[in-house]
């Protein structure tokens, strides 16, 4: 039991002392040493997410399910570590678009709508204001504990009229503070390093009040966990805390839909937001927090389970509620002073809270819900008025003291009801209809303005029907029929049921429902076309804001303005003194010493835009720059443009890949020319050696002979006689020999003579046969001819084919058998082109020798047997051959004798010229 | 290049804390056995999570340096 004056003035010396810590933090911000620039600091203020509802609720919940009290915090741990990737782009996205709240965010990336940012204010500020409603509760009630307004089982008698109640003042003494450091001076980021500060002192406070019982409760007045546990495991009806799902409510879908809750609201409270994402110094802060809030978030947990047990095994069930045994577990035990340090400590995450949400709603509800009205009415004539600056923060003002008002007054219109004490998580099933827009937002370029509201309105439909209808006809205020028989009897329509729908607790249920519908309507409308110009921009900006770093899109206004126009405008809302100093600031970063320096080209004018982004919201500073700016929307080239940039890079990469493949193919290319060069060579260095080589031989003969009839004067004639006839003939040999070389290479070379006449074939075989006869005789050997009675002619050179005859002819009278040789020559036409087939039935070639015998200077069969020749022969045959278009092949069986074959077209290229 | 390996370990330390923290991992530890007195669930839940902290902790401290 303690005085009322003493927890009144303790309460207001806490929150003197919170004026303090937030002049203190303005101060240094001011003195450019800021307080929060810190990781532990930002990680600490964060844990305003810790509320009265959780600071008490938490132990209620325990006391009544056991673990299930853990998926609100469980779902902050794993969503922040995923905040390196989704929050991290949150901020940069709201640092470099000037974004002030999470309805400017989401006005912002749907092509800068201002009904959008009205719909998510109005949404926030419903799901919201009831849980700032609940804060002034835990303060009251914990106020009436304390005084001792309370029967013996701590259920509060009576409640004094409003002009005394505290809570009231309290409220009141929370909108001032709020109003002092929450809306100071307009800022273009919206920063409060003053009320950040007090944040992270609340959040000190409250873990250091919550552990201090918590280790009073389980080492003091019991003998630690363990003797709690054994203690309730005693006890049948405690037993079933401690198995997972003892009250047989929820389920595991249920726990999961808790955890992913939680996991949304970490991001998408307003407070939240706020401080994560808008009152961030240092997206490096970040990384710390990503395990410092966790682990704020497991050290307050910690004795929850042992004060719930511990009440429980104080006071029994059903007598004193659960919700209070951080208070009335000291309080029966006669401490006050623990009581009334639980009770500051409460308070704290109550004002924690309640600062920090009506801080973000008030920006919401000023830049765009009032200032947008404001633009519309044609009354106000905001052109002509001077300076806005002072009208910019009465509305925030306003709003933050009205906010704070509501909040009292659904406090005392709801009292104990269950729409009251229920509104923390349906609170963040309202927060969690955000999350589609805003993620689709950030990774999806097609979402729309019409599917971003459709998205909205159908969420917040449903979480209207299944959740807030509800817990308003559990109070009694609306007739609970509709819950037992759904609307107009429908019984499908049961708002907890839907579609029939069971096994799920209300929450769960609404979840699954409610995001179904946003997500559902949001994909499907805003696939119905393509986005617009201005969707398609802040879309590309959103989704690519990692990659388009610090250069602006200055494409955005094309038309000049004066900038004589655009610093007047910024003032009337920034004020002049920081209007001068942004200005300045970037004509020195442009290298100019004046602001009047500066031209007002589209990046200025997107600069301004920004700037004012900030004060009043994205939406409104379009509509306001375009006051002066002859806009010009963005022309269809300059949007594709940008739409195009992805294709772009794709179609650079696809280039690269063509490219590279394009190199890899000429490296083949040069590769294959490199081992041909390299064949060559070595076909050269081997023709070289051949032909000295051949050269070589009747040179040695001639020389030896000629020598021997130098030395011998004496030789006589018919020796002599031999030798001149043997001189004569290898110098035949050499010089056939040199003339074949010639001839080769004329031919190869492409710079051979050819005189081409009419050619029948017949004849020239027939010419050739004759030619070659005594050769033939020489052998013992007979040759056939096996001619048609006329071919057509061909027109050809006459003197190469007859060479190619008599090649073809010397070559079968060499190989054939001495004596039994046989011959036999065939010319066939079929109509296109003729054919000459020379058989012989000598030893034949061996397969692979077959090859072989084209290559020059390389004849068949081995070394010794080798008939004479000079090994050019067949070479050239095939090279005139191929030069009339025809081609020159072998067959062979060995033992059984060769074939060599050729072929000419009648018509060829060649041929004609 | 370390950025882009420390985001790639937080998204799988956020899929194995969603596997370990629900079902069906985690109806295998609501039993009624105790560990020290403690009972199992509570045991294992709070041993995730301070697992989970101490593995974001390593990751971002470690890609801090």
């Amino acid at each position: 039991m303690l005085p009322g004056w003493l927890i009144v003035g303790a309460s207001f010396a806490y929150l003197l002392l919170l004026f303090a810590v937030a002049y203190f933090g303005d101060r240094r911000a001011d003195a450019g040493r800021s307080v929060i620039d810190n990781p532990w600091v930002f990680s600490l203020s964060l844990a305003v997410y810790c509320t009265a509802w959780t600071y008490f609720g938490s132990v209620g919940r325990a006391a009544s399910g056991g673990p299930w009290f853990l998926p609100t915090y469980l779902g902050p741990t794993l969503g922040l570590t995923l905040a390196w990737l989704v929050v991290l782009k949150m901020i940069r996205i709201a640092r470099s678009y000037r974004v002030t709240s999470i309805a400017d965010f989401v006005a912002s990336r749907y092509g800068k709508s201002h009904l959008l940012g009205g719909l998510v204010t109005l949404i926030a500020v419903v799901g919201i204001v009831p849980y700032i409603a609940l804060q002034l509760k835990a303060i009251s009630s914990g106020y009436a504990l304390l005084v001792g307004e309370h029967d013996p089982l701590f259920r509060i008698e009576s409640q004094a009229g409003w002009w005394q109640d505290g809570t009231l003042y309290i409220a009141l003494a929370l909108a001032a503070f709020t109003v002092l450091f929450g809306t100071r001076h307009l800022d273009t980021t919206e920063r409060h390093e003053g009320m950040v500060a007090a944040i992270a002192f609340e959040s000190v406070v409250k873990l250091f009040a919550f552990l201090a019982v918590g280790i009073y409760v389980t080492y003091w007045l019991y003998d630690g966990f363990g003797d709690l546990y054994a203690r309730a495991a005693a006890v049948p009806e405690l037993h079933r805390l401690l198995a997972f799902d003892g009250a047989g409510r929820l389920g595991y879908g249920g726990w999961f839909a808790h955890v992913l809750l939680a996991m949304l609201s970490i991001i998408f409270l307003p407070r939240q937001f706020q401080i994560a994402v808008v009152e961030n110094v240092n997206e490096q802060h970040l990384r710390r927090a990503t395990w410092v809030f966790p682990a704020y978030l497991l050290a307050i947990n910690i004795f929850v389970i042992p004060i719930a047990i511990g009440g429980l095994l104080h006071f029994g069930r059903g007598t004193v509620d659960p919700d209070t045994f951080v208070l009335t577990l000291p309080l029966a035990h006669g401490q006050s002073a623990l009581a009334l340090l639980v009770f500051i400590g409460g308070l704290s995450a109550a004002t924690g809270m309640v600062i920090v949400e009506a801080i973000a709603l008030s920006t919401m509800v000023c830049n765009d819900l009032v200032m947008p009205m404001l633009l519309r009415s044609r009354r106000l004539d905001l052109a002509r008025e001077r300076d806005l600056t002072g009208l910019l923060l009465g509305i925030r003002r306003g709003a933050i003291v009205v906010l704070l008002l509501l909040g009292y007054l659904y406090f005392r219109l709801a009292g104990e009801a269950y729409a009251l004490v229920s509104i923390g998580l349906i609170s963040f099933a309202a927060v969690a209809q955000f999350a589609p827009v805003v993620i689709g937002g950030m990774y999806w370029r097609g979402g729309t303005r019409e599917g971003a509201l459709a998205g909205l309105l159908a969420g917040f439909a449903v979480w209207v029907y299944t959740l807030l209808l509800p817990s308003f006809a559990k109070s009694g205020w609306l007739d609970p029929g509709f819950l037992e028989h759904g609307v107009l009897g429908l019984e499908w329509l049961k708002p907890e049921q839907l579609f029939g729908l069971t096994g799920l607790d209300n929450i769960s249920h609404a979840l699954f429902w409610s995001l179904l519908a946003n997500i559902g309507c949001y994909v499907a409308v805003s696939m119905l076309r393509v986005p617009t110009g201005p969707e398609a921009t802040q879309g590309a900006l959103f989704v690519d804001v990692f990659r388009s770093g610090a250069a602006a899109p200055a494409s955005f206004w094309r038309t000049g303005a004066e900038a004589g126009e655009l610093v007047p405008l910024v003032a009337r809302f920034l004020g002049q003194r920081r209007t001068e100093e942004a200005f300045g600031a970037y004509a020195r970063s442009h290298g100019l010493q004046q602001v009047s320096e500066l031209k007002a080209d589209p990046e200025l004018v997107h600069f301004a835009e920004t700037l004012l982004a900030g004060a009043i919201g994205s939406a409104s500073a379009r509509v306001m720059v375009s006051t002066v700016v002859q806009a010009e929307p963005l022309g269809l080239g300059e949007v594709m443009d940008i739409l195009d940039e992805a294709s772009q890079v794709r179609a650079y990469s696809h280039k690269l890949e063509e490219k590279s493949r394009a190199l890899e193919a000429a490296t083949a290319e040069l590769r294959a020319a490199n081992e041909r060069l390299k064949e060559l060579d070595r076909l050269k260095d081997d023709f070289m050696s051949s032909v000295t080589h051949e050269l070589r031989t009747p040179l040695t003969s001639i020389r030896a002979l000629s020598e021997m009839m130098l030395d011998d004067p004496d030789i006589d004639v018919e020796d002599r006689q031999r030798f001149l006839g043997i001189i004569v003939s290898e110098a035949v040999r050499l010089s056939r020999l040199v003339n074949q070389v010639l001839d080769m290479a004329k031919i190869e070379s492409g710079h051979a003579e050819w005189h081409n006449t009419d050619i029948d074939l017949c004849e020239l075989v027939r010419h050739s046969g004759d030619a070659t006869l005594q050769l033939f005789r020489d052998r013992g050997a007979e040759l056939h001819l096996h001619l048609p009675e006329s071919v057509p002619t061909l027109r050809a050179d006459h003197d190469r084919l007859l060479q190619v005859m008599l090649n073809l002819l010397s070559n079968a009278a060499k190989f054939v058998p001495t004596g039994s040789g046989r011959v036999d020559v065939t010319l066939s036409c079929d109509g296109e082109r003729l054919r000459v087939a020379v058989k012989d039935n000598g030893p034949g070639i061996e397969p692979a020798q077959q090859p072989v015998v084209f290559e020059k200077f390389r004849q068949g069969g081995d070394e010794r047997s080798r008939p004479q020749g000079t090994g050019l022969g067949l070479p050239i045959s095939r090279q005139i051959v191929e030069h009339f278009g025809g081609r020159l092949w072998l067959e062979s069986v060995p033992g059984e004798g060769a074939t060599f074959s050729f072929e000419l077209p009648l018509k060829s290229a060649a041929g004609e010229g | 290049m370390r950025k882009g390996l420390a985001g790639q370990r937080l998204v799988a330390v956020f899929i194995a804390g969603l596997v370990l923290l629900n079902y069906p991992i985690l109806s295998l530890f609501d039993r009624p056995q105790t560990v020290l007195g403690l009972p199992l669930l509570h045991v294992y839940l709070f041993s995730v999570w301070v697992a989970l902290i101490l593995v974001v902790a390593w990751i971002v401290e470690r890609g801090a340096r």
